[in-house]
């Protein structure tokens, strides 16, 4: 029981791991096209350049993860979301070439070519990944077998969209902060009204989807109610994102990326509070959710999962850190550049 | 065409795409581990200036096997999902232990790799190249431990509902999981596969250089260093493979009388050279060493070997492709070993440098050991079948419930056209970068002229 509740928490890790970290190249990549000419785009492209990789793993690895501690839950997901899944990826490998190809030949159409891809790529990504999560925050029908019973409609609907158009919106103010840190002269004096923008398109957003969730999603605030201790996690994340703007207009550019990162994990962790036990909620009957114990692996693989995760991830945090360290400073074009 | 048959093509088609580039990857960072350490230790340029070289061309084959592989670790979810559902328990560990142990150990210290030439220190830029490969090597670990359990498979109970049915596998011994019967064998063949991947990219490339008069001395280094690694691979190729046939004959008899076309259920064997397999009448045409198969496997060319009469139909994989892939991949196998050594001797007479229908040769053999990759890996895939997981549960049992054909099929076309373009690109790029070459102009100004680099034809 305790090893499925360390898991769900492990796994959330994960993916709040993955949204910061690769949550900013997704803004890079949706601002890329605001850049005006290609000393700029490229000055864009390289302040993720060196980290954008390393970033994706978190979603590989949070795949693995879910595979080995909830596999049902990763069966139910990736089967059922099939369409929307396939264009998540194609959406990744474009943006993954693009990166790459994008500053390996001079001729105007093939860079045109790439922007395009880049942005689209990333732009694509960011909304099937809030399509997943409001789909994950509503639930969606599932058979006594666990199998997801619905269609691609059944996933495009008004509730997942508007988290999906949210989490656009909360990439763009992640990414354009992390620009703030990245960029010199001009171009950082452009990015900064960017960031004024996309903050204020954000917290519209957010209002909205809260809103909309408190009225139509109610279950959803069950464990609020039942631990009212637990609004801590909501009222933190409200002031996290607070203060983004405060920390931005006094200019102190890091504390606002960690604000609006600490804004995201909250975010996530709210969610995540008010999904438990549920992994998946069934809305045409609650008994066929897939919860955190029946999807789970057994105690055995749990425990030896865990062994990994107490071994690797301080590694992994390690040199996450030393990679950052080394690529710390404003980013300047050389030869190695994309 | 049925959601069954669909995602078996794709699961071919986008695993044998993924492969080519972690291929190249572990080659090629082992090479590159290789020309960093004799720069740090000679001191001598060159050599620094071919690991940058090679580099770029390592960032290229690792960007596409990044986004190929992310395709891969979903595609349990989305297209087997009973499958996952019946071996989660186990095979979910090793792949999350991929994503742990290498996949970040890999994409962390690569950007040190490809970025911090002039951040770090040479030592500690030798140190990441180091890692890279590293975790080059560890993925293909991982992977093979969770491929290997699904051919052998070890360490696990079977679970059972009240009515008696099998519902699925629990993992009762970790270790016994990753030190399946065949983890080791598999292991140490696919990694020499990926070296030998590494070392006849290095190679094509040099002998290009050397017949186009540039880059000389960088060239015969690699060509050198190339040959080096290729002899000794492909020897050792030779050896594991004949251990993966021992293990097979003991674990998967099916599958090695389908890898040979043998059908009598208890006779000794031939080893077929080549041929035709005709899977209705049970025939064999084509040219067999009498006895050799029971040799190999046994030392006495009298033993007999199971054939595929003493197992049931059902559970008989396509005999013709198996076979057919089979040889050719042994056939390939041979080719490397008698190229390795010709290049071998010629280096011992010094000519070498200018036997250019040998070099011609080189130039090309890096297909052979891609393609002996692919054809291996066919083998033993699609010898597995019907199984998915070897003896428990069969590949139309682990296949996603409810999910529609149409889906899949535009699935397989989305991923037909993207590869088919990435593949076009990966060839354009990589063209590029050879054309470019390494950075030596201050070596010989004189010859690099006016003239544009891939404007030029034969000197
Ligand atoms: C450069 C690549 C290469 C070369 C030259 C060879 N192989 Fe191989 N072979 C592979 C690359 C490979 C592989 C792709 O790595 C496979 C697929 C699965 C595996 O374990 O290794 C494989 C599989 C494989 C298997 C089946 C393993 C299984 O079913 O799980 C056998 C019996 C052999 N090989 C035997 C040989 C022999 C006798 C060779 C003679 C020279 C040979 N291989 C050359
Ligand atoms: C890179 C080398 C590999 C190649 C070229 C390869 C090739 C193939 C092919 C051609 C098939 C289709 C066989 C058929 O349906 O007749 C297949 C199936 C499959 N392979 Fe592999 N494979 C590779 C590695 C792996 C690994 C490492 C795993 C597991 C971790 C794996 C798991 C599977 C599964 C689950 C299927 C689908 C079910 C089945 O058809 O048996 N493969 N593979
Ligand atoms: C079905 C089986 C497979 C799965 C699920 C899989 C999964 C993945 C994933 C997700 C990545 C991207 C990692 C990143 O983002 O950095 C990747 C890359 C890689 N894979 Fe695979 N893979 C499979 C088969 C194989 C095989 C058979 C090998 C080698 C024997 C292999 C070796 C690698 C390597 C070395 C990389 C690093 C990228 C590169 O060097 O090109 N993979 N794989």
């Amino acid at each position: 029981m305790v090893l499925q509740i360390i898991w769900f928490i492990l796994l959330g890790a994960l993916f709040t791991g993955y949204a910061i970290l690769d949550g900013f190249d997704f803004g890079v990549g949706m601002l890329h096209l605001l850049a005006k000419d290609d000393q700029d785009r490229r000055a864009l492209l390289n302040s993720i350049g060196p980290v954008w990789d390393g970033n994706e793993v978190w979603l590989v690895t949070a795949g693995g993860a879910m595979f080995a501690a909830f596999k049902n839950m990763y069966a139910t997901v990736f089967s059922g979301f099939y369409l929307v899944f396939m264009m998540l990826l194609m959406a990744l490998i474009f943006r993954a070439v693009s990166i790459e190809f994008r500053g390996k030949e001079p001729m105007r159409w093939w860079r045109k070519l790439w922007d395009g891809g880049f942005f689209i790529g990333s732009l694509l990504a960011a909304l099937l990944l809030g399509t997943f999560v409001g789909n994950i925050a509503r639930g969606v029908p599932l058979n006594a077998a666990g199998t997801f019973t619905g269609n691609l409609l059944t996933l495009l609907n008004p509730y997942a969209l508007m988290v999906a158009v949210t989490t656009v919106a909360l990439f763009l103010m992640h990414g354009s902060i992390y620009l703030v840190m990245k960029t010199e002269g001009p171009l950082h004096d452009r990015v900064r009204l960017w960031v004024n923008n996309s903050i204020i398109f954000f917290i519209i957003c957010a209002i909205s989807t809260t809103m909309v969730t408190l009225i139509y999603y109610p279950r959803l605030t069950d464990q609020f109610r039942a631990h009212p201790g637990l609004f801590i996690v909501p009222l933190l994340m409200m002031l996290a994102i607070a203060n983004v703007p405060r920390e931005i207009f006094q200019k102190k550019d890091f504390l606002a990326f960690i604000s609006s990162s600490a804004a995201i994990a909250l975010l996530l962790a709210t969610l995540a509070i008010g999904l438990f036990p549920n992994l998946l909620y069934a809305t045409n009957n609650p008994a066929y959710s897939l919860t955190i114990y029946s999807a789970s692996s057994s105690q055995y693989t749990l425990r030896v999962m865990l062994i990994f995760a107490i071994i690797g991830m301080p590694l992994v945090i390690t040199y996450t850190i030393y990679v950052y360290w080394i690529f710390r400073h404003k980013n300047r074009l050389n030869a190695h550049s994309y | 065409m049925n959601t069954l048959l669909l995602s078996r093509i794709q699961f071919g088609l986008t695993i044998s795409f993924h492969y080519i580039f972690p291929l190249l990857s572990i080659g090629l960072s082992a090479m590159m581990v290789m020309m960093e350490g004799t720069y740090l230790a000679t001191r001598d340029k060159k050599w620094e200036q071919m690991t940058r070289f090679w580099t770029g061309i390592f960032a290229l084959t690792f960007v596409l096997g990044v986004a190929t592989g992310i395709v891969m670790e979903f595609e349990f979810g989305t297209n087997w999902a009973n499958y996952s559902r019946f071996v989660g328990d186990v095979i979910g560990a090793p792949l999350a232990a991929e994503g742990i142990f290498a996949f970040f150990l890999e994409s962390g210290f690569l950007s040190v790799l490809l970025f911090g030439w002039d951040r770090v220190k040479p030592a500690m830029h030798f140190f990441a190249t180091v890692m890279v490969a590293l975790g080059a090597v560890f993925s293909a670990v991982w992977i093979n431990v969770a491929n290997s359990w699904m051919q052998t498979p070890a360490g696990f109970v079977l679970l059972k509902n009240a009515q008696g049915k099998v519902t699925g596998a629990k993992m009762t011994n970790f270790w016994k999981v990753v030190l399946n019967p065949s983890t080791l064998d598999r292991l140490e063949h696919v990694l020499i596969g990926a070296f030998l991947c590494g070392a006849f990219l290095v190679m094509s490339v040099a002998a290009w250089y050397l017949l186009k008069n540039r880059h000389l001395p960088i060239a015969r280094s690699c060509l050198k260093l190339g040959l080096i690694v290729a002899i000794i691979c492909s020897l050792l190729q030779l050896l594991t493979g004949d251990f993966n046939a021992r293990m097979i004959a003991k674990y998967q008899p099916a599958k090695l009388a389908a890898f040979e076309g043998a059908f009598p259920a208890d006779a000794p064997e031939g080893m077929g050279v080549a041929g035709w397999v005709n899977q209705t009448r049970q025939q064999f045409y084509g040219l067999r060493i009498p006895g050799m198969l029971s040799w190999l496997l046994y030392g006495s060319t009298t033993r007999p070997v199971e054939g595929l009469d003493a197992f049931p139909a059902k559970d008989w994989p396509p005999v013709n492709p198996v076979f057919q892939s089979y040889h050719l991949m042994v056939a390939l196998g041979m080719f490397l070993i008698g190229i390795s050594f010709i290049g071998a001797f010629f280096w011992w007479r010094n000519t070498l440098w200018t036997r250019r229908w040998l070099l011609w040769i080189f130039v090309f053999s890096v297909i052979a050991p891609l393609a002996a990759n692919e054809l291996g890996w066919f083998s033993a895939e699609v010898g597995r079948q019907p199984w998915i997981v070897y003896g428990i549960l069969r590949t139309s049992q682990g296949v996603s419930p409810d999910l529609p054909a149409g889906d899949v099929l535009a699935s397989i076309i989305m991923f037909g056209i993207l590869y088919a373009l990435l593949f076009a690109l990966f060839l354009f790029m990589l063209n590029r970068k050879i054309q470019q070459g390494p950075d030596d102009t201050p070596r010989h100004p004189s010859q690099e002229g006016p003239l544009p680099q891939h404007g030029r034809m034969e000197a």
